[in-house]
């Protein structure tokens, strides 16, 4: 399985996507440029954290006008799988491709802390190694991911079960104390109803060594290879 | 030239006597300019100079010194680390957010320049007490400014240090260090060789921002300066974020002979010192480089201290190379000159030459100063305050709450939070411990950073605080399991034209001299800050160290906290009666009196190899410094850390209060596996170090007795909650 990390000016995550797909998950993966638009031969491209275009104006509002971004929307139209990270989650809902909008942070401060998340979607190409209900801890670091959408959509995300992640305390309980930065419902990540684009505010990338304090990370990002292995041994 | 407009620039009537001799002429407005922001101390160093000398600086791992844009050591397998510190303090006491930010801008500009990719952050930051609203807003703005531009940068802010003391409310500090990884071969020299190669100019475009800085660091801070809002220039972290991805391809590719950040003093600065260093000169034409306002004029230009800009030396036939690179980046790229034979700085407008004056002259014949030295009178008042008839506390459990609820003492989470300290996937320990530890990728090893200072310890005695400082930091990478290899410093004191300023500044580098001989961590460079006044008060003398060590092996990283039943808790060295300058003293009894603890460096050395010793062989759970707050807040802190208890039984002869809270150098806690527990004893004995077993882990409380009698119980959720929620209490007013 080959993967693809785009590299926007201003992304600062793209090595740490790197580094967990090469050295940890050992899979193919290039990293592709903003300005090119071209993504033929991936079979998942990730948008990665940081300040693309230093998220002047607004997280990913500019970054949705980069070249490279029609061709990854024809990519995601076509059943592509699409992950975006923190700032790639962003730049997703910028560009339409998830419903919804972020906001700053409730406490209108950066935070960067552990968080723990409930998985409540398990059949998804991102999720499928977890256990409905699981906990796992994966870390934030962001201003801007207050994720916020109207009560309608809300209720379709919910009634079609696009909320994948969602903040919670240690023991799946999910309260306001738990949610960092005030997201409607406490989401910390979503999926399009037809399930090959995610965006998530942690990062996945960051937990995929124990030596880093956790490794849930890596079974995310293992998902996405076990996916698309039986996609591909049935012929799919 | 009017004496009212060099005076105004900076320089003394001698100062401006001495160019006119160099130049056998007046000199013009743009050279007089260009002399005044050189000669600053903050580019000149002219009053810290010969002091800066006693610096021991060498080591054979250390492979660049004082001199350049950073310092370099060995780490082995051909890398190599890049670290600096710098302070930023008058642009922060103006314009907190905007000061701090571009503080952590040039420092990592500096780190870049030396051809390394940085990788992490750390600061410095000392402020008033945060009942004052303005202290508050000083805290909030230097803060979010650190954390927007080095989250932007994607560099993670892995360790720092903050305190907070009357003194520095009207002159807050912030120093920022940064640090960097380099391969040997890429090593590079900020050297302008090659007679005729291209001066090239990349990234922003100059400004009218920033005129003078130099000089305005250098100089007391008056209310009036709240009004200079334009000597505090404005940080863009994402042009930062291309430029030093630009810079670092160029390097890669092998395209230039030096660079240099046009940081303090702005293109006059980085184009001089390049020509001195490799003993060639310029010449630089004005109409070429790139400004985003119109009429400037050439003194503007070559003073403007706009940020995100780099000096380039292009090797010959590099420059469309370099220009296609930088394209691709999004800079802009410019050939501005080129380099000259004849040692002169030739700067033309117009096809006028406006300024020419012999590089060296700017950067070497600074006039140098013997400051003349006189210990303060206020040192024997505070050093003989009578501290044996203060009263103990009633409570020891209060007390100790009280203590560890003090914003110096308690949890900085409010600002490390807002710093992404986890950028990079290489922090194995961040913010909160001893020392951040970092994982070096592609190899088993670590790097363990730390910044440490006691301006209170400096004040009562300058040269014990100042080897204090040093002492500290390396028992922090000890204690995380690090070998310490060199520090870079920033001495930050007040106006050194008054002899109590220049003995305090000779007495802490004399301090920090001895203790860097003795514990082979040598100075490879820093940023020396004077003038740190207001309305004539100088702050505390208060020299931070930022020293970097090495982990051979990152999977004996030791953390801080206890985090397992039954294992024993050994304290290393020895407590005595020294409460001067403590934590204690000054929060239970509101004084700043008495001399800091004694330092005894054989002893530290003997103590730290001991830890690393003893971590190294897999003897150790946890290990801890005991520093401020002493003993007590050194046991809370662990187990707050690790989240379990401790009981711990004491037996001494000292008064309960001195033991507890004691200040005593060289001790360190460890907890050890019981069956360990008799190696690291013997380790200790062989060692000549005192070691005590004085209790265990376990529980949910901290219990400490003395000869049989319970001091205090205080249970875990207790403390954690009044560690925890202090500064956030604070700062929400």
């Amino acid at each position: 399985m080959k993967f693809g990390v785009i590299v926007f000016p201003g992304s600062n995550g793209e090595q740490d996507v790197y580094h967990a797909l090469d050295e940890v998950l050992r899979q193919p993966v290039d990293y592709l440029w903003h300005g090119d638009t071209d993504v033929s031969g991936y079979d998942c491209l990730v948008l990665p954290g940081g300040f693309s275009y230093g998220n002047y104006l607004r997280a990913g509002a500019i970054a949705r006008f980069a070249p490279i971004m029609s061709a990854v929307i024809d990519f995601a139209r076509a059943g592509g799988l699409v992950l975006g990270i923190c700032n790639g989650f962003q730049i997703l809902l910028e560009a339409g491709l998830l419903p919804g909008a972020m906001l700053r942070n409730d406490c209108l401060q950066f935070r960067c802390q552990w968080t723990h998340l409930r998985v409540e979607n398990t059949a998804t190409p991102f999720s499928n190694r977890f256990r409905q209900g699981q906990v796992i801890r994966v870390p934030i670091a962001h201003g801007e991911g207050n994720y916020y959408v109207d009560a309608a959509t809300l209720a379709e995300l919910e009634a079609n079960r696009q909320v994948v992640f969602r903040y919670c305390d240690p023991s799946g309980k999910v309260t306001t104390a738990a949610n960092p930065n005030g997201s409607v419902a406490n989401i910390a990540g979503i999926i399009n109803r037809e399930g090959n684009i995610l965006g998530m505010m942690p990062r996945p990338e960051r937990c995929v060594e124990e030596l880093l304090g956790g490794s849930d990370g890596r079974e995310m990002l293992a998902s996405v290879v076990d996916w698309w292995q039986r996609g591909n041994s049935n012929g799919a | 030239m009017e004496p009212k407009v060099y005076r105004q620039m900076g320089l003394t009537d001698y100062e401006y006597g001495r160019i006119k001799e160099i130049l056998g002429r007046e000199p013009n407005y743009v050279e007089t300019g260009m002399f005044a922001v050189m000669w600053s101390e903050h580019c000149g160093y002219k009053n810290s100079r010969p002091v800066l000398k006693l610096f021991p600086t060498e080591a054979p791992w250390v492979l660049q010194g004082p001199g350049e844009n950073a310092g370099v050591v060995d780490i082995g397998d051909g890398q190599a680390v890049v670290f600096k510190i710098e302070s930023h303090n008058h642009p922060s006491a103006i314009e907190p957010f905007q000061g701090a930010a571009t503080g952590v801008g040039g420092i990592v500009r500096d780190i870049f320049t030396m051809g390394a990719r940085p990788i992490a952050v750390l600061n410095s930051l000392r402020l008033g007490p945060l009942e004052n609203p303005r202290n508050r807003y000083l805290m909030a703005g230097a803060v979010g400014g650190i954390s927007f531009y080095s989250n932007c940068l994607g560099l993670p802010t892995v360790a720092g240090e903050v305190y907070f003391e009357p003194t520095y409310s009207g002159n807050p500090l912030v120093n920022a260090m940064a640090v960097g990884l380099i391969e040997h071969k890429d090593i590079l020299r900020a050297k302008a060789s090659g007679i005729g190669n291209d001066v090239m100019y990349i990234g922003a475009r100059t400004g009218r921002d920033g005129i003078h800085g130099a000089t305005f660091a250098s100089e007391e801070l008056s209310m009036t300066m709240e009004a200079q809002q334009p000597a505090v220039p404005v940080g863009d972290p994402f042009r930062e974020k291309l430029l030093l991805e630009a810079c670092l391809e160029i390097i890669k590719e092998d395209l230039i002979i030096g660079m240099q950040d046009m940081g303090a003093a702005g293109l006059t600065s980085s184009s001089c010192e390049m020509a001195a260093r490799a003993v060639t000169g310029m010449e630089l034409n004005l109409d070429l480089v790139p400004r985003r306002e119109e009429g400037m004029t050439p003194y503007e230009i070559m003073l403007s201290e706009s940020q995100e800009r780099m000096l380039l030396v292009a090797k010959e036939g590099a420059r469309e190379r370099i220009e296609a690179i930088c394209r691709r980046w999004g800079l802009e790229a410019v050939v501005i000159g080129r380099v000259t034979s004849d040692g002169i700085m030739r700067i033309k407008e117009k096809g006028r030459v406006v300024a020419a004056v012999p590089a060296k002259a700017l950067t070497d014949q600074c006039p140098v100063y013997e400051r003349e030295r006189r210990r303060p009178s206020y040192l024997d008042r505070v050093q003989n305050t009578d501290l044996s008839s203060l009263p103990e506390p009633e409570d020891y459990g209060a007390a100790l709450l009280k203590l560890i609820a003090t914003p110096n003492l308690a949890s900085k989470e409010w600002i490390y939070r807002q710093c992404d300290y986890m950028a990079r996937t290489d922090t194995v320990a961040g913010p909160g411990g001893d020392a951040a530890v970092l994982r070096i990728k592609g190899t088993g090893k670590g790097l363990a950073l730390t910044v440490d200072g006691n301006g209170r310890y400096c004040y009562l005695d300058p040269e014990r605080g100042g080897a204090i400082a040093v002492a500290e930091a390396a028992r922090n990478l000890s204690c995380v399991g690090a070998r310490p290899l060199a520090i870079t410093n920033c001495l930050n004191f007040g106006n050194p034209e008054k002899p109590e300023v220049a003995w305090q500044f000779y007495q802490a580098v004399v301090g920090m001299s001895r203790a860097c001989e003795a514990l082979q961590t040598p100075v490879t460079g820093g940023n020396v800050s004077f003038y740190n006044e207001t309305e004539g008060e100088a702050i505390y003398p208060t020299p931070i160290v930022g020293m970097v060590g090495l982990l051979a092996d990152i999977k004996h990283a030791c953390g801080s906290g206890f985090s397992r039943e039954n294992d024993e808790i050994i304290l290393l060295g020895e407590t005595h009666a020294e409460i001067g300058g403590s934590e204690y003293l000054a929060v239970i009894h509101s004084l700043v009196a008495g001399e800091p603890p004694q330092l005894d460096l054989e002893r530290e050395k003997a103590v730290q190899e001991l830890v690393r010793e003893a971590i190294a062989a897999g003897l150790v759970r946890a290990a801890h410094d005991c520093a401020e707050g002493g003993l007590a807040i050194a046991l809370a802190e662990s187990v707050i850390n690790g989240g379990l208890g401790a009981r711990i039984e004491l037996e001494s002869s000292l008064r309960p209060d001195y033991l507890l809270f004691s200040e005593s150098q060289s001790r360190v806690l460890l907890a050890v596996a019981p069956a360990c527990r008799d190696r690291v004893l013997a380790l200790a004995r062989q060692k000549g170090i005192p070691a005590t077993v004085i209790g265990l882990c376990g529980g949910s409380a901290l219990e400490v007795s003395l000869n049989g009698r319970v001091l205090f119980n205080l249970s875990l959720g207790e403390l954690e909650q009044t560690w925890r929620e202090s500064i956030p209490a604070l700062m929400a007013g």
